[in-house]
Order: structure tokens, then C-alpha cells, then sequence
């Protein structure tokens, strides 16, 4: 693709001439996520293979070896063949992605080119950004090293990722003892998040609208502001059990409070920082009220409302892990709890996991509905 | 060129009336700030009438007023036989800076006083022909910060007229822009005042630009502001810039300000 070269060279400066803001409406016609990788860029020359893109077939090859050939260390281990298998099939993907690499390009989805573009788009990335899934072989390879081979990090505490691996697999339908498994803890931490943090966002920019924008909730909303803000939601929790008396509800009340309070300043501080002539250019266009606020100071707001959502976010996840340890009979904090008071450690890990993978993908969403709301900043501010 | 306001009613509620009027600020360091001192002045309906003096002169101060976005500390302001209390869509304001909405596009833009006024629906094909006139039609998806300063001020004055303002107050609404792009846009501006008919006042810091555009120059002086005095320009249109009666108006208005240079201000 030709503008992406170009977005890569230059960023967009400010121009004078009608030819250059001509160039840009064009770039601007098809709206695309700034590329990232540098190596896209690069023109690939006719019939060599990057060896590159070979890096995590390689790195997996490695762990393979020493996972294989190299004696266990921890004493009481019991490794399984899944890792070894887990190991062989990247391998084979790492081989696949090098010998096809030249067949991936980035397409832009549409309900047309869905099916095709979404992996298209996934083994692009696997191929310019291969030294990435290398470097993850090689920390799994590292893990397998310190734990299981030499023993350097003692049982129980330290699994090797082979066990951690294995405890994904049997506990993902139910972990034992009549207790809930991984997906159905997943599920259940999904809604509790969902719920408090939409909640919590909802009231947050309603609250930072109001004090934002009136001075009367300016007067009494600040000082509560300043109280309430800064107690950490968990400090909470034991009133907030007494108060809702089901422990969801509970956990609930504690994540819409913890994403609240940032949400709420963010957007009065975004409300109130509106620059004034763009109050005074509606108002001379004819606006009312109603048209100030929810088309003026909410859209002129909305970067410091999204920097809130995401600091938020962030909270929200810490709250939601803690309010899971009391009381709630499912989730992942919960289960990490579970786990813990029976020193399976292994499990504590399977958690961690799918936890990094879980939490990350909702930031990862986060990103891409601020990407969407905010494009008329791309170019703008950057981060 | 046909004014589709031309006849009668017209005159009542195009006209301009400011009847002694007086605006003090509080400074944020507690003093009182004078910013305009029983100032008096009549803009009939369709005439275009520039402000100009040295800044803190009170011609801004003035234009907001007239916009309804301040109150005056003393005094009366009139559009027509209404007396202006808050900003209304008949009287337009159009500032220094564009102050396109970053987060609309062009087209939508150029559709928020429809929208604010809720009567998108019926005019909606009033913004694209609005865009044609001032050439942006190729831009209507662009966002503001992708236009260059004459397109994004262009679009500005495009926004201002969808509403068809009575009475367009315009902050020197080219002061940004450099000099070819400025002398370019002051055509346009006249173009689109002689199509509409519309009132103008314009403040501005360019003494040819006034001369250029204007009816009648209201000179002001600061601290505390008021008018000094009102110049008619008796020059044919479309003006020249190099014509000596040009050239003598402006050596006029240049002494009355005392910038006339070191002789000639030791002599008045």
C-alpha cells in the first residue's frame, strides 16, 4: 500500500498548499490503524525468503531439544506430553508462516473479504513481527529451564510451564472438587467487569458532565469529589457486603466505584477545559443548551473522557480480583484465591495466564473504540 | 448582483443600533478595566462597516456585544427593533481562529447551526451547494485539521452563513492568513456580502483591508475605548488597491492614529 510508506516517512505536518491537502483527504479516505511494523515497509525482493519470519520455528525447536534431552531437576514433577506437543506444533506453524510468507498482506476487513482477511491480517503480523513470538518461545524455553530442569525455583511454588500448561487443559471445564472451572470463572469475572464497569463509566460521565458543567453541582459535587475519590475501592469492601448483602452485587458496586471516580474527574476536568470559543460559535449558530452539552463539551471532552475509561480500566481489574476474593463462589480472583489456600500453585499460574490474555484483550478494546470515536484526532495527539 | 432580502421590512431587522454603551471588566488582578466608554453607532441595513484601531481599543468587545455573548455594563444594543440580550442565528460571528469543530467533519461542520436550530432535515441541501460557493465540496469528509488555514477559514465563513444571519460580525476573520490568501478571501468576503446583502461589521487590524471592503471605517482609540471617529469611503467598486484617492485615505487614517510616522505626527 502506497500511504503507508508514506504515513511511515512523515508524519502529517501542516500544509499551506491545496496539493498537499489534497494528498492528505485521500490518505484520510480509508481510515486504517497507524502501522506499526517497520519491516512492512521494507520492499521485499522477488524470490528470497525473509529468514526472519523462520526466528520462532527456530526458538521453539530450541525448547524442544533441551525440554527433551535435558534431565528433570524438580523432584516430585510430573511432566506430561502436552508441552512437547504444544512445542511440535509451533514448529510446524513457524515452518508453514516461513515457506508461505510472501502469500500474507494486510487487508482491511469488510463483511466481503472477512474470512480471508482476518487470517491474512494474522500471519502478516506473524511474519514482520516474528522476532516477537520468538522471544515468547525462548521465556517459556527460559521458565522450563530455571523450574523444571534445574531446579532453581523450588515445588510448589514454581511449576514449570509444562504443568502449567497441563492444569489450562484439565481445568478449563471444572477445576475438582465440584468447583467451578477456568471457563466458567472466566464467564463469571466477564460479567461481574462488564456490568460494574459500564455502570461504573456511565455514572462517572454523567457525574463529570454535571460538575463539569453546572456550577451549583460544581459547588456540592467537588468537595465529595475529594472524600470519596480517593479511598481505594477495596478498602470498601466489608461495607459494601453489609450494604448489598449478595456478593456479586457487591463486587459489582466496588468495580463501578473504582472506575467512577477516574472517569468522573477525567470528564469534568475535559468538560471544563472546553475551549470557550467554540461555546461562543455554537450559541451565535443558534444553539441551545442541550446542543452545548451533548455536541460541544461532551465530543471536545471526549480525549480526557477516554483517558479516564482507561484508567478505569486499569482499576477496575484490580478491583474486580480482589472483591472476587471475598465472598463470590466463581471468577478468576476468586480462583487464584481457591487455588492458593490448597498451595496448587499450578492453578495460581493457569489463572495468571488467562488472566494476561484476558485483561489485555479487553485494554486491546478498549484501544480500538477510542480509535473509532477519537479518529478526528488521528494526526492530532498521539498515544 | 440581486439580494434576495432586497424590499421592504429589510431596514428594520438588518440594522445595527449601539446607543451609549459601556462594558467594564474585573481584571484578575482586581482593577477595573474600561473597555469600551459610552460609545454610540448606527450600521444600516446592508452596509458594510469596518472597526479598526490598535488593539485593546474595544472593538472585540464591542463584536461580542453585538454577538449577545456579553451584557453591557451600561447602554442599549439593537438589531432591528430587538434588543439584543443573548446570541441569536441571525446575527453571525466569525472569529480570528476558525474554531471548526475538530471532531466533525467538514460537511457536518458546515450542518451544525441547521442542527442546532433543528431544521437539518429540511436544508440539508442548503450546506452542499454552501460548500460549492466556497469551493470545499471535495473536502466535505475531511476533518478541520487536515484543511489549510484558508480552507479551514473558508469553511468557517460557510458555517456562519447556513443559518442566513441578518447581521455577520466578523473578528478579523483574516487576520491568520498570509497576504495572498487574505487578499484572495477579501473578494470572497465581498462577493458573498454584495450576493446576500447581508449586514457586515468587521474588525480588523489591516487598514487596507478596510479601505478595500468597507462602507464607512469607525476608528477607535484605547483606554478607555471608544470611537474616535468615522471615515466614509467614497470609492467605487470594485476598488483598487493602487488608486491615489486609495493611497489618500490611507495616509489619512494612518495620522488619525498618530502611526502617520515621527514628521508628519509632530505636525498634527
Amino acid at each position: 500500500m502506497a500511504s503507508q510508506g508514506l504515513e511511515l516517512a512523515a508524519p502529517p505536518a501542516p500544509t499551506v498548499s491545496a496539493g498537499a491537502d489534497i494528498q492528505q483527504a485521500g490518505e484520510m479516505a480509508a481510515p486504517r490503524p497507524a502501522v506499526r511494523d517497520v519491516a512492512a515497509a521494507r520492499p521485499q525482493r522477488r524470490g528470497r525468503l525473509s529468514l526472519l519470519a523462520l526466528l520462532p520455528a527456530v526458538a521453539a525447536a530450541v525448547a524442544l531439544a533441551l525440554h527433551t534431552w535435558l534431565p528433570n531437576g524438580q523432584k516430585g514433577a510430573n511432566p506430561t506430553r502436552l508441552y512437547p506437543a504444544l512445542l511440535s506444533g509451533m514448529i510446524a506453524f513457524g515452518v508453514f508462516v516461513f515457506l508461505t510468507q510472501r502469500l500474507w498482506r494486510p487487508i482491511q476487513p469488510t463483511r466481503r473479504t472477512f474470512l480471508y482477511a482476518v487470517p491474512s491480517n494474522v500471519l502478516h503480523w506473524c511474519v514482520v513481527n516474528a522476532p516477537l513470538p520468538a522471544a515468547g518461545v525462548l521465556l517459556l524455553c527460559a521458565w522450563d529451564l530455571v523450574t523444571l530442569k534445574f531446579a532453581l525455583m523450588p515445588l510448589p511454588y514454581f511449576p514449570g510451564p509444562d504443568a502449567v500448561i497441563q492444569t489450562l487443559v484439565d481445568d478449563w471445564a471444572s477445576a475438582g472438587q465440584g468447583q467451578p472451572g477456568l471457563f466458567e470463572c472466566m464467564t463469571h469475572s466477564l460479567a461481574l467487569l462488564f456490568c460494574g464497569y459500564l455502570l461504573g463509566a456511565f455514572l462517572g460521565v454523567t457525574c463529570g458532565v454535571l460538575i463539569g458543567w453546572f456550577r451549583l453541582a460544581r459547588y456540592w459535587g467537588m468537595p465529595v469529589m475529594k472524600l470519596v475519590g480517593p479511598i481505594p475501592a477495596t478498602a470498601l469492601i466489608p461495607m459494601s457486603l453489609m450494604l448489598f448483602h449478595s456478593p456479586m452485587m457487591s463486587a459489582v458496586a466496588l468495580v463501578a466505584l473504582a472506575v467512577w471516580f477516574p472517569v468522573t474527574m477525567l470528564t469534568l476536568s475535559g468538560v471544563m477545559n472546553v475551549r470557550g470559543s467554540y461555546l461562543d460559535v455554537a450559541r451565535t449558530l443558534g444553539a441551545r443548551p442541550a446542543y452545548l452539552i451533548f455536541r460541544v463539551a461532551i465530543p471536545a471532552a471526549a480525549p480526557s473522557i477516554f483517558v479516564g475509561l482507561f484508567m478505569g480500566l486499569g482499576a477496575s481489574f484490580l478491583t474486580l480480583v480482589v472483591a472476587e476474593g471475598v465472598g463470590v463462589q466463581a471468577g478468576l480472583g476468586w480462583y487464584i484465591d481457591w487455588a492458593r489456600a490448597y498451595s496448587d500453585y499450578s492453578k495460581v499460574y493457569a489463572a495468571l495466564v488467562i488472566m494476561t490474555a484476558y485483561f489485555s484483550t479487553i485494554m486491546t478494546l478498549l484501544f480500538k473504540v477510542r480509535d473509532r470515536v477519537l479518529v478526528w484526532q488521528k494526526g492530532v495527539i498521539k498515544w | 448582483m440581486a439580494s434576495p432580502a432586497t424590499g421592504h421590512g429589510r431596514d428594520d431587522a438588518w440594522s445595527l443600533r449601539v446607543v451609549d454603551v459601556s462594558k467594564h471588566f474585573l481584571a484578575p488582578d482586581g482593577s477595573d478595566v474600561h473597555a469600551l466608554e459610552g460609545t454610540s453607532l448606527s450600521v444600516a441595513a446592508g452596509e458594510l462597516v469596518s472597526l479598526v484601531g490598535p488593539s485593546g481599543c474595544g472593538k472585540s468587545t464591542l463584536l461580542r456585544l453585538l454577538a449577545g455573548l456579553e451584557t453591557p455594563s451600561s447602554g442599549e444594543l439593537w438589531a432591528g427593533n430587538e434588543r439584543i440580550a443573548e446570541p441569536s442565528a441571525d446575527r453571525g460571528l466569525i472569529f480570528q481562529d476558525p474554531n471548526l469543530f475538530p471532531w466533525l467533519t467538514v460537511r457536518k461542520n458546515l450542518q451544525a447551526g441547521l442542527v442546532a436550530r433543528g431544521v437539518l432535515r429540511e436544508k440539508r441541501h442548503e450546506v452542499e451547494e454552501l460548500m460549492r460557493l466556497v469551493g470545499l465540496e471535495a473536502f466535505a469528509n475531511a476533518y478541520p485539521h487536515q484543511l489549510s488555514g484558508g480552507m479551514a477559514q473558508r469553511a468557517a465563513v460557510a458555517r456562519a452563513l447556513v443559518n442566513h444571519p441578518h447581521v455577520l460580525l466578523l473578528d478579523e476573520p483574516l487576520g491568520a492568513l498570509d497576504a495572498f490568501t487574505r487578499m484572495r478571501m477579501q473578494d470572497e468576503v465581498l462577493r458573498l456580502w454584495r450576493a446576500r446583502g447581508t449586514t457586515m461589521l468587521l474588525v480588523t487590524h489591516d487598514i487596507d483591508e478596510a479601505i478595500y471592503m468597507s462602507d464607512r471605517i469607525v476608528l477607535m482609540t484605547p483606554r478607555p475605548g471608544r470611537i474616535e471617529r468615522v471615515i466614509d469611503v467614497r470609492l467605487e467598486r470594485p476598488r483598487q488597491r493602487n488608486d491615489p484617492r486609495f493611497l489618500a485615505l490611507r495616509a489619512e487614517i494612518l495620522e488619525e492614529l498618530h502611526f502617520a510616522g515621527r514628521a508628519t505626527s509632530g505636525a498634527a
